[in-house]
């Protein structure tokens, strides 16, 4: 069995500059398709830091959890998307500032 | 300390997520956005995972990005290659998000995480098979409901209702 060559800490740097660069893209952008871009990072941070935090214990949870997240937004972003659609369809446009009824 | 594979995977993975918000087409977003997923297909292969990786390249790269970019073509011209954005509120992001990464790395840094080091053998694939139809079988059988009642509610969301009700993209 092979030896791991890294280290706990330097996956879970990775996973928390994902992390912020997930959040980043959520403020910023005004385009939903980019926003759900901006979801997915952060997501797939969470992942990383699950299989990591596994790997290090070890424990065979972490992989489970990782593959049940992954399969949970596969789904989210279908319904993401469709939502998309169907506002693009309602106001011709995907800019959020532009989802007047949306605004509560 | 990190060798050429982690560095250049972590490279890879945080260079395309910042390609996929910041490239000005969507399309090129979207093909970036699939690079930075499978480098954390390649992050989960150095971790001895090699069937959550494989999971990742199928679900992931396989299908929500051919979805999303199928979606960004079913858009106008003008919108995927157009960035709207206010300049004091980009700013304001670039800080939130230089302040977040150095404070969590801060925190990171300092705590106890650093002295974690493994010598035991990997999770084997057997053992995440077996958890899945031993004690997570409840959650297996609700996650495939999920699954289903997601994918028939896209499909009723996205469904076009008549041809002159409502008004449709072009």
């Amino acid at each position: 069995m092979r030896i791991l060559a890294n280290e706990l800490i330097e996956f879970v740097l990775v996973s928390a500059a994902l992390l912020a660069i997930g959040i980043y893209g959520l403020t910023v952008k005004r385009n939903a398709i980019r926003m759900l871009f901006g979801i997915e990072i952060v997501i797939n941070a969470a992942n990383l830091n699950l299989v990591a935090f596994g790997r290090f214990l070890p424990h065979s949870g972490g992989q489970t959890l990782a593959l049940f997240s992954i399969a949970i937004a596969a789904a989210e972003v279908a319904i993401g998307l469709s939502l998309i659609i169907v506002a693009y369809r309602m106001y011709n446009n995907i800019d959020i500032a532009d989802f007047r009824s949306l605004k509560g | 300390m990190a060798d050429a594979i982690f560095l250049a995977l972590s490279v890879i993975t945080i260079g395309s997520a910042i390609a996929a918000l910041e490239l000005r087409s969507l399309i090129y977003g979207a093909i970036a956005l699939m690079g930075s997923l499978g480098g954390i297909a390649g992050f989960f292969l150095l971790l001895d995972s090699p069937f959550v990786a494989m999971f990742q390249l199928a679900v992931y790269v396989g299908s929500i990005a051919v979805l999303i970019l199928f979606t960004v073509m079913l858009v106008r011209r003008e919108l995927i290659f157009t960035m709207v954005e206010d300049k004091r509120r980009k700013f304001v992001g670039i800080a939130l998000m230089l302040v977040m990464m150095v404070a969590l790395g801060a925190i990171i840094l300092d705590s106890g995480i650093k002295q974690i080091t493994t010598d035991e053998a990997a999770v084997d694939f057997r053992e995440v098979g077996e958890d899945f139809l031993t004690y997570y079988w409840p959650a297996l059988i609700l996650m495939a409901l999920i699954l289903s009642g997601a994918v028939t509610g896209a499909l009723v969301l996205a469904r076009r209702v008549d041809e002159d009700i409502g008004q449709r993209a072009n």
